[in-house]
């Protein structure tokens, strides 16, 4: 009785997982040479943490109801400040701070924009999206800036080295934001009114609950979060590019909808969204390595991502 | 509360309402589509500041400007919703205590306290006994019934001295109605007070001491139980409401 409830209330998480062991097993199968072997496994330590950390923060958005596009710009922009401001006062610490205050703020004007004024989140972030990468090119004259300052610096280490010369650290920071999310999200008062917020924003407010600042903190949030994937990615690639970021939207969202969190806000999965970063994060060289030509990496991404979703939206109408 | 006006850009929805709850009294609050019935639970709830008018809880005067749902809540005033009243995909724990949830220092939640203090509820106040429903349940697995008594529950939980009732029984089962209807009788005899909103007098003079009609923003009677059968309040409504299509149509 006890557990039966308990597998009702995690149906979503136990599919998934499901599914990405079903996928694990497949490719041990078609390249056992290369899925029997740990470097592929560093490999995805190492690249995925980026869509992940940023997935994370998309999830907190649509559970509470919204959408943000613009997070892809943010991790660009957040990175040319972090670099520039440290270009300038020789300090890491301070171009960290900065490029979070920089993703913060364009997060933050996300967020009043769809509450205070009333713009679909969609359309607002969509703008921003554009106007935040632009203004990056602009400012940066499409150039980019080399870092290779920083490499070997305790920073460095700390954010990106190899702990035990293994395991990449970002996704330890991964692992530990995931586990920060959760509990914010459901072990914390903060996270009842996301949650609220985005299931019926008017019996939120009649328990006294404002959307609006929910809302406001939930974009800010997911602001400093890109932000701080943007700076991550830097040091990792030692170079900003003004391009950065560019191809993590749709494989974000991706990860987002295939770890089980719903469109329609109020309900959502972290544990979900971190399978499912390393699931998309690990398919293409999966599909490469199984002997298949790049070309048919979409194809299966659309494929997963069609059955995860049907299997989470099952799941869903049956409880 | 006193000469209550409510105005929404050019829509005047309340003209000068005096409007008094006494302690352990049920008062029926009864008016046609549009009559200003809404506005005024949510003015008496603080999710809207009146235009004009006064507020006294227990002879104190209110300062509207910090009157809101928390300072209602905080002063013992609790309202009840029909669809509104529970986040649907939520468990009826975190229902319960939205809003004031019990926390440690940082923020973070006694999911245990606010488990067991669930179950307590749904058990002593309730009397959902089994049935399959625990505090875990998401809302939608519940009953409309069963909804509006999780949303009582909270209410005599939180030690609501006034409990206010928006059309709790619509879209209810005959069944499910005679529950909500239960939970209002157990408030009463818990000695807390009732403001019941519905158009179905049957329900209202059931329970009610007093009747309030309301029409057009305005109160135009004030009835006791005593005074009058069912018959009569419906023949009273129905002179209102032909009233005032007379004045619709001058
Ligand atoms: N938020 C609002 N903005 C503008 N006008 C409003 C608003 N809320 C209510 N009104 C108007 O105020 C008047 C009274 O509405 P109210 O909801 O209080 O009526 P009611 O007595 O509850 O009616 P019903 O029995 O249909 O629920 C109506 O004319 C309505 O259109
Ligand atoms: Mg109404």
């Amino acid at each position: 009785m006890k557990l039966l409830e308990k597998v009702k209330t995690y149906n979503t998480q136990i599919g998934l997982t499901f599914i990405a062991l079903l996928i694990l097993v497949l490719f041990m199968v078609t390249a056992p040479g290369t899925f029997l072997r740990p470097r592929i496994y560093i490999s995805f330590l190492s690249t995925t943490p980026f869509i992940g950390i940023a997935g994370l923060g998309l999830t907190l958005v649509l559970i509470s109801g919204e959408i943000d596009l613009s997070f892809t710009a943010v991790m660009a922009f957040a990175g040319f400040v972090f670099a520039t401001v440290m270009g300038f006062t020789g300090s890491i610490i301070l171009g960290i701070l900065a490029g979070l205050a920089a993703g913060s703020v364009v997060g933050m004007l996300n967020g009043m924009l769809v509450t205070l004024i009333g713009i679909p989140s969609i359309v607002v972030t969509l703008g921003m999206q554009f106007l935040i990468r632009g203004a990056t090119n602009i400012i940066a004259s499409g150039r980019a800036t080399t870092l290779t300052e920083i490499s070997g610096t305790p920073m460095y280490n700390i954010l990106v080295g190899e702990i035990g010369g293994v395991i990449p650290a970002q996704s330890i920071w991964f692992l530990a934001l995931a586990v920060l999310i959760w509990s914010l999200l459901f072990r914390h008062r903060f996270g009842d009114h996301i949650l609220f917020s985005g299931d019926n924003p008017e019996t939120a407010e009649m328990m006294g609950i404002s959307v609006t600042k929910t809302k406001i903190l939930v974009f800010t949030l997911f602001g400093m979060l890109a932000a701080f994937a943007g700076i991550l990615d830097s040091f990792r690639l030692r170079t900003w590019w003004p391009t950065m970021g560019e191809g993590y939207l749709m494989t974000t969202m991706a990860a987002v909808f295939v770890g089980g969190t719903s469109m329609f806000g109020g309900e959502g999965t972290v544990y979900g969204t971190f399978l499912g970063a390393f699931l998309i994060g690990s398919l293409e060289a999966g599909i490469v390595a199984a002997g298949l030509s790049g070309f048919w990496t979409r194809f299966i991404y659309g494929i997963l991502i069609l059955i995860a979703v049907t299997v989470h939206t099952l799941l869903r109408r049956r409880s | 509360m006193k000469n209550i006006h409510k105005h929404f850009g050019g829509v005047i929805a309340l003209r000068g309402v005096d409007f008094t709850v006494g302690d352990n009294e049920v008062i029926g609050l009864i008016g046609d589509n549009g009559a200003g019935k809404s506005t005024l639970q949510k003015v008496l709830s603080g999710l809207y500041p009146p235009t004009k008018g006064e507020i006294y809880i227990r002879g104190e005067k209110i300062n509207p400007r910090d009157y809101s749902v928390k300072k209602a809540h905080e002063l013992g005033i609790e309202t009840v919703f029909q669809e509104k009243a529970l986040g649907e995909k939520q468990a009826l724990w975190r229902n319960v205590f939205l809003g004031r949830q019990p926390v440690g220092p940082l923020g973070f939640l006694d999911v245990d306290k606010a488990k067991s203090e669930t179950d307590r509820i749904m058990k002593d106040f309730l009397g959902f006994t089994g049935a399959g429903i625990s505090p875990e349940s998401t809302v939608s697995t519940l009953s409309g019934g069963e909804r509006q008594g999780i949303a009582i529950g909270r209410a005599m939980y939180f030690e609501a001295d006034l409990i206010i009732l928006d059309e709790p029984t619509n879209a209810l089962s005959v069944k499910e109605i005679g529950k909500v209807l239960d939970f209002i009788r157990e408030v009463k005899r818990r000695g807390k007070s009732c403001v019941y909103i519905s158009h179905t007098i049957a329900h209202i003079y059931e329970v009610s001491d007093r009747f309030v009609i309301l029409d057009k923003g305005k109160i135009v009677d004030r009835r006791e139980k005593g005074d009058l059968t069912e018959q009569e309040l419906i023949d009273e409504l129905t002179h209102h409401a032909a009233k005032s299509e007379e004045g619709a149509d001058v």
